[in-house]
């Protein structure tokens, strides 16, 4: 359950209503390195159409998406 | 700045919002809708016109807590919610999609004549004061056009 994966580091939007969860992740990707792995937590409910969407368009690897309690794990890592 | 949107797409396509209304219930799907769309890779082009513009005076920011006539009588009640679940002022959404994206605000000449405004009576986030024949030049290639 993508725990094999290093993840570089970790935004924790849970509370924060769509599109900020979104907005978080790509200002994140922007200042992370090629190759970095971001997590996202969200507790909102666009987030989970809406962010693999976004990795998918902005060219990107979507590691996987996790149900936690009460909040989604999203892990995505840079490829460009 | 705008580094990923030229990643993404070679040609750069755009969303126009006439910013007509001054409440605030039509303030907040104008600064979500515009970030959605620079998440998608989109430029931005807002025209504030008449109570739009009147809403971008920077006295207006944190004071204005008007809504929509039609649901006026839910007004506090959903002040009260937003401001128990934490929801950001629509302004800073709108501020946090210029900082990640390419959005510009324009505000109409002519409201901004009419009202006796002045460039420092407005938001920082507002670019410049365009007459309505240059807004409908930015506009006329735009992809999505919103009335709001």
């Amino acid at each position: 359950m993508g725990q094999d994966v290093k993840v570089d580091r970790v935004i924790d939007a849970r509370g924060s209503f769509c599109p900020g969860p979104l907005m978080e992740l790509i200002k994140a990707i922007r200042e992370a390195k090629v190759g970095e792995v971001i997590s996202v937590y969200s507790s909102d409910s666009g987030s989970k159409r809406d962010i693999p969407l976004w990795v998918e368009k902005a060219g990107h690897e979507l590691i996987g998406v996790f149900d936690r309690n009460g909040y989604a794990e999203f892990i995505v890592r840079k490829k460009r | 700045m705008f580094e990923y949107i030229k990643e993404v797409n070679c040609v750069v396509e755009k969303l126009a919002i006439v910013l007509f209304s001054g409440t605030v219930d039509k303030l907040y799907p104008v600064s979500i809708i515009a970030s959605g769309a620079v998440a998608m890779g989109m430029e931005v082009d807002i025209f504030a016109t008449f109570w739009g513009l009147n809403a971008l005076r920077k006295d207006m920011l944190t004071t204005n807590t008007k809504i929509s006539k039609d649901f006026e009588d839910m007004s506090q009640a959903m002040m009260q919610l937003m401001e128990q679940k934490n929801v950001q002022p629509w302004y800073e959404i709108l501020k946090k999609a210029k900082e990640l994206g390419n959005v510009r605000v324009h505000a109409c000449a002519m409201t901004f004549d009419l009202m006796g405004m002045k460039k420092e009576d407005l938001a920082d986030f507002v670019d410049d004061v365009v007459a309505v024949g240059e807004f409908i030049n930015i506009a006329k290639d735009a992809k999505i056009t919103l009335f709001i």
